[in-house]
């Protein structure tokens, strides 16, 4: 093992669903370390697939994933990577299955051999981070979509992971809520890759955009991502904008 | 929404540890239900009625839970005195036959006292709660992840077929005895299929990222206290109580 591998690699990869002639990631090549990356790409360019590789949910093709100059091979390998990266569903109401807030943020920390006692810490703790304290004891399924977002977070974060990759988080998030997501993202200081149509969310927590075309995930090093202001009609009222 | 309202509250009952209420709801039931005497039936039901009653679950929903199970005894009241033959009685203008009218009783005593006992027993912990006792009790695994998944899919599928439903209806959906009407309802319960079918696996990777490696650790881990310990040797002897009855009027009856 070299020291100054970086965190993740991805070398050659490949994949098509099944059926499909033309293969939906190619030959994918990617790197990086200590990066606040977006990704960004038209609906049914691969982006979420290529998640689902990186966190072995889905098997490639061909081609390598490294975690720390190391080839992924085995479950265990994998369950290695699962530890150090924290994937953030599109879907919150995937990603939350315990009755309550507390139970679900404590099961990543008892999976990986918390006592119960050290789950139930470091979950309030996470929660408090999230400013959601006061919501250990409420029911997942009956939480608003945002706080559903925020929550997923939290199993998320009480992992304690070196690295997030986040699918589409600001989607269906109110301006109020997707804020305190920024907030909290810059906060983290963690490395993360986000996939996003919201440019002015990537603006605000990314320093590197790439983009998927063609299975190939491309640097787009030409724009400089910036946020801006300006004025429209009905401005002062929540709206979106094309991306 | 599905929901469990007989387990929240605060009596002995609710306190106690879920694996001490799941011996005592089997041994209790379990002597009812292959019991065959009417004394058996009927003091089990008092006991079982006692021990609902301590448990102060709200009367409303409490009569609305008999009620379901009562209409199959119903049924049981109109067809067996009809059909049951042998020894009958001069009631109105029919004839009911006693042996039926007498196993009528018999199954309602029992039923309605198993229901009382697993309103008292099991209805007062979670479903969560119960599948880890479950575990606990060494019940193999498979099963009690059965009883958490499915009570977890069940809001989900709940859930979808509301979302299914709705989107029907939206667009001018209303069901007649057509063929439009059985279509529709077949796309909607397949598409609840695989919706949820779906859905189950995007769940089951997320508690894999999460770590899961087969084996649900519960957060709040129940230890058994004294009171537990007395309360399921109290539901023991109930029990054996209740057995012991059916060989007192099995010995009074027989020939």
């Amino acid at each position: 093992m070299t020291n100054n591998a970086p965190l993740l690699e991805l070398r050659e990869i490949s994949y098509s669903y099944p059926g499909q002639n033309s293969p939906l990631l190619q030959n994918v090549n990617f790197k990086t370390d200590n990066e606040q990356i977006g990704v960004i790409g038209p609906n049914g360019s691969g982006k979420t697939t290529l998640f689902q590789i990186i966190m072995g949910l889905l098997q490639a093709d061909d081609g390598k994933i490294l975690l720390h100059g190391n080839t992924l091979e085995t479950d265990k390998d994998f369950f290695r990577l699962r530890c150090t990266l924290g994937f953030l569903f599109q879907d919150s109401n995937d990603q939350l299955f315990s009755p309550t807030v507390l139970e679900d943020v404590a099961f990543g920390p008892l999976n990986h051999g918390a006592t119960p006692r050290e789950a139930r810490e470091i979950s309030i703790l996470t929660l408090e981070k999230l400013g959601l304290k006061g919501f250990e004891e409420r029911i997942t399924h009956r939480l608003s979509g945002g706080e559903k977002k925020l929550v997923a977070l939290a199993t998320i974060l009480s992992m304690t992971p070196k690295m997030l990759l986040l699918d589409e988080p600001s989607n269906n998030l109110d301006p109020t809520t997707r804020d305190r997501l920024i907030t909290i993202l810059r906060e983290q200081e963690l490395p993360h890759i986000i996939i996003s149509h919201d440019l002015d969310f990537l603006a605000s927590t990314c320093t590197r955009l790439f983009t998927m075309h063609n299975g190939q995930l491309l640097p787009c090093e030409e724009k400089e991502l910036h946020s801006h202001e300006h004025v429209h009609p009905y401005g002062h009222k929540p709206h979106q904008h094309g991306t | 929404m599905l929901e469990e309202p007989f387990s929240i509250g605060s009596t002995p009952f609710h306190k106690r540890d879920p694996k001490v209420k799941l011996l005592s709801a089997t041994a209790i039931s379990l002597v009812l239900a292959v019991s065959s005497s009417m004394l058996v039936a009927g003091v089990g039901c008092i006991i079982t009625a006692v021990l609902l009653l301590l448990s102060k679950p709200d009367p409303g929903l409490l009569f609305k839970r008999i009620f379901h199970v009562n209409i199959f005894t119903l049924f049981l009241w109109i067809t067996l005195p009809l059909t049951y033959g042998g020894e009958t009685i001069h009631f109105l203008f029919l004839n009911p036959s006693l042996d039926g009218i007498r196993l009528a009783m018999l199954i309602s005593l029992k039923s309605n006292g198993i229901l009382f006992c697993f309103i008292a027993l099991i209805a007062t912990s979670s479903t969560a709660a119960l599948g880890h006792g479950m575990t606990q009790l060494g019940v193999p695994q498979k099963l009690s992840f059965l009883l958490l998944f499915s009570y977890r899919q069940l809001f989900v599928i709940q859930q979808e077929y509301q979302r299914l439903q709705r989107a029907a209806l939206l667009r001018g959906f209303t069901p007649k005895n057509s063929l439009h009407t059985y279509r529709t309802y077949s796309h909607l319960f397949g598409m609840t299929l695989v919706k949820s079918w779906n859905r189950a696996e995007r769940v089951q990777q997320a508690m894999v990222l999460r770590g899961f490696q087969g084996k649900l650790i519960p957060l709040n881990q129940q230890k058994s206290t004294r009171v537990d310990y007395y309360f399921l040797l109290t539901m023991l002897f109930l029990s054996l109580l209740l057995a012991t009855l059916s060989f007192i009027s099995i010995s009074q009856y027989s020939p």
